[in-house]
């Protein structure tokens, strides 16, 4: 099994026009992801060329592409004035999940876009993220396919790159994953550690779980006490920006530490403190992964 | 983005707060002819992006424009917090009657605007909200709707008792929201918001931050940032579209991806060295990044190794390593390169950096080892 996307995906691709939505597309049905619908305004009719001589109907819009296509499952890849509005529009139309890709949302249309998907039952992954993979399944977002493999590690990260250098060190000791899920960078997601750590727990499959945090907010320290009372798999942690500045954002718009909350120090602290292993290096985390199998 | 205070009072007068008079002077003279065009009896009050203002010695009351001239020519080119103060900001000295905290930011767990208010005004709220929570306010607002007039009428409830100031402040609360969601803000705040001795509401602080996500579509607001108390390597940066802070270490790291990077900053204390800088060169190995990313690095004479940690995904590692090698071309770099570099074509991109000479490796540890090294050596 695998969290959230797996082989009953069926998946639209908002913008699957644009340079990172048509290349995007390509790369996830080579992996086998059943993409069944794009969506441009304007473009309804036409056909989006994939791999191997696949095609993809594209409409004018989401309710089409639910209607017509079956989607249940969105990813977004449009500009950040337009992402909040495509977030709102997937969830009028009825899909499960929506994975919002686009960074430098604004914040404030976030806010309504995520009390309106809450309100109709959608889950919002992102944005600011690269989605996630479920390996041999479904893969949603930019997540490179190469680096990962089919295995019992559930994985939830914060970030791209960093949760990349994870699964890939997981990968290359024979550790392979059932979901990688990056939940994304920036103060207002969608989808927290909470609830894919409630996900990973409830899926047979996954059998101890990587939580990657970073500096800002408390996100992490909420699910560190989330894993103490509900969480009985192994959960290994690693937290980024120890040596940031506070009051500096670190890239990702949700990476600030403000006043004295957010520091680094306290969310390896809220993890010591409920009984997840810390990794020190991002090399520790196999081996912390392997003492809790062993 | 934060904005100053002069700027956040523009901001709030245009949502229709009550904001005393004021102008900015960057001289003491200057400083001393708005004194006396704002009838004499000012405060003079350091602009920088930084709190602590008052505590620095950088708000100073004056009787007289030959005081406020006075104050002003040691406030401006003070340092507070490591930031030189440039410009300051005069306007009239009112009358307090009482002094309240009148605050909105984006809350994360929230997920929505949260105002803060309190009584006790004037003071660090961080400090008030740690020893004494009852004496704030909370509320958390549906953005599907805003902030209704009940709500904001509730919260002035908080501060004051006599029901004309409660109007009045229930009006500024509504005014605080509007001028938050117009400018794009992650925060707004009014510390103090003051009744006068005569029974006014006034705003004689303002502090604002504004979302970066916002501005391509509010150049006014664009338009505040205020680059003169940042180092001239973070302007570059910005401009190269470059996500970049400056530290005090030595050793020049450039990687890419946000998460990757701070690991990348943390890895390198680890192993006993001190990062120069954050820097995300972000999903693209466009070599004009790599050049420009290279200038700003080496830049900082503190520098004394350049460190790649590069983790190819989507973006291929041929394509940064030729990226390397052609932005190395093109400027004149005496520090020593460590190179690491894994994920999609590694081969490829190992054998074009071999080939122009550079040391390579695969292993993220291996390469900061060797960064911190070259740093101590």
């Amino acid at each position: 099994m695998a969290i959230f996307i797996d082989k009953d995906t069926r998946l639209v691709v908002q913008g699957i026009t644009g340079r990172d939505g048509s290349f995007h597309t390509r790369q996830m049905m080579e992996y086998g992801t059943q993409v069944v619908a794009g969506v441009t305004p304007g473009k309804g009719g036409q056909t989006f060329e994939g791999p191997d001589g696949a095609t993809v109907p594209i409409f004018n819009g989401m309710d089409e592409a639910v209607a017509e296509a079956g989607a249940n499952t969105s990813v977004i890849y449009v500009p950040p004035a337009f992402a909040a509005g495509a977030v709102m529009e997937a969830a009028d139309a009825g899909v499960e999940l929506v994975v919002a890709i686009t960074e430098g949302v604004p914040v404030q249309d976030m806010a309504r876009a995520h009390v309106f998907a809450r309100d109709r039952g959608v889950r919002v992954i992102g944005p600011n993220c690269p989605g996630l993979i479920s390996p041999g399944k479904a893969k949603v977002g930019i997540l490179p396919a190469q680096i990962v493999a089919e295995g019992p590690i559930g994985l939830v990260s914060r970030s791209g790159t960093l949760t990349y250098e994870a699964v890939f060190q997981l990968t290359n000791v024979g550790l392979g994953q059932t979901t990688c899920v990056g939940i994304g960078g920036d103060p207002l997601v969608g989808t927290n550690f909470i609830d894919c750590l409630k996900a990973f727990e409830e899926d047979p499959d996954t059998t101890a779980i990587v939580m990657i945090g970073e500096i800002g907010g408390t996100d992490e320290q909420e699910a560190a006490a989330y894993v103490k009372a509900s969480v009985s798999k192994p959960v290994v942690g690693f937290i980024a920006g120890r040596t940031a500045p506070p009051g500096r954002r670190m890239g990702h718009a949700g990476a600030i530490i403000s006043g004295s909350a957010g520091t680094a120090e306290e969310k390896v602290k809220a993890f010591q403190d409920n009984g997840i292993a810390v990794a020190e290096r991002p090399v520790d985390i196999v081996d912390l992964i392997q003492n809790a199998l062993a | 983005m934060n904005i100053h205070e002069y700027q956040a009072k523009e901001r709030f007068r245009a949502a229709g707060i009550p904001v005393p008079p004021g102008e900015v002077a960057r001289t003491p003279e200057e400083a001393e002819s708005l004194a006396r065009k704002l009838g004499g009896k000012v405060v003079v009050k350091a602009q920088v992006h930084s709190g602590g203002r008052g505590k620095a010695g950088g708000v100073k009351l004056a009787g007289t424009p030959e005081e406020a001239r006075q104050h002003a020519s040691k406030i401006l080119g003070m340092q507070i917090k490591g930031l030189t103060v440039d410009k300051v900001l005069i306007t009239p000295a009112e009358d307090i009657g009482s002094e309240a905290y009148v605050g909105v930011l984006m809350d994360r767990k929230a997920q929505a605007p949260t105002f803060m208010v309190s009584s006790e005004g004037g003071v660090d709220i961080e400090e008030v909200a740690a020893n004494r929570p009852e004496a704030i306010r909370k509320l958390t607002v549906d953005p599907r709707y805003g902030l209704l007039p009940h709500q904001a009428l509730w919260l002035a409830n908080a501060l004051y008792d006599d029901p004309a100031i409660t109007k009045q402040a229930a009006k500024v609360v509504g005014q605080l929201y509007r001028a938050f969601v117009d400018s794009g803000a992650s925060m707004a705040e009014i510390n103090p918001l003051i009744t006068t001795t005569s029974g006014e509401v006034k705003a004689i602080d303002a502090k604002m931050s504004v979302d970066d996500s916002e501005l391509f579509r509010r150049p006014e607001v664009a338009a505040m940032r205020d680059t003169s108390d940042e180092p001239a390597a973070e302007t570059k940066a910005r401009d190269a579209g470059l996500s970049f802070v400056k530290l005090d270490g030595d050793v020049g790291c450039c990687v890419n991806g946000a998460g990757l990077a701070m690991a990348t900053m943390d890895l390198v204390k680890y192993y006993g060295g001190e990062p120069a800088n954050f820097l995300d060169i972000g999903g693209s190995s466009n070599p004009d990044k790599v050049v420009a990313a290279l200038e700003i690095i080496t830049a900082d004479p503190n520098v004394k190794v350049i460190l790649f940690n590069i983790f190819g995904g989507i973006t291929r590692c041929d394509d940064v390593a030729n990226g390397i090698v052609t932005a190395t071309k093109q400027i004149d770099i005496h520090l020593p390169i460590v190179i690491r570099l894994t994920g999609t074509n590694e081969e490829q991109a190992l054998q074009i950096l071999a080939d122009a000479g550079f040391s390579a490796f695969t292993s993220m540890d291996e390469v900061v080892q060797k960064a911190v090294e070259l740093a101590k050596a």
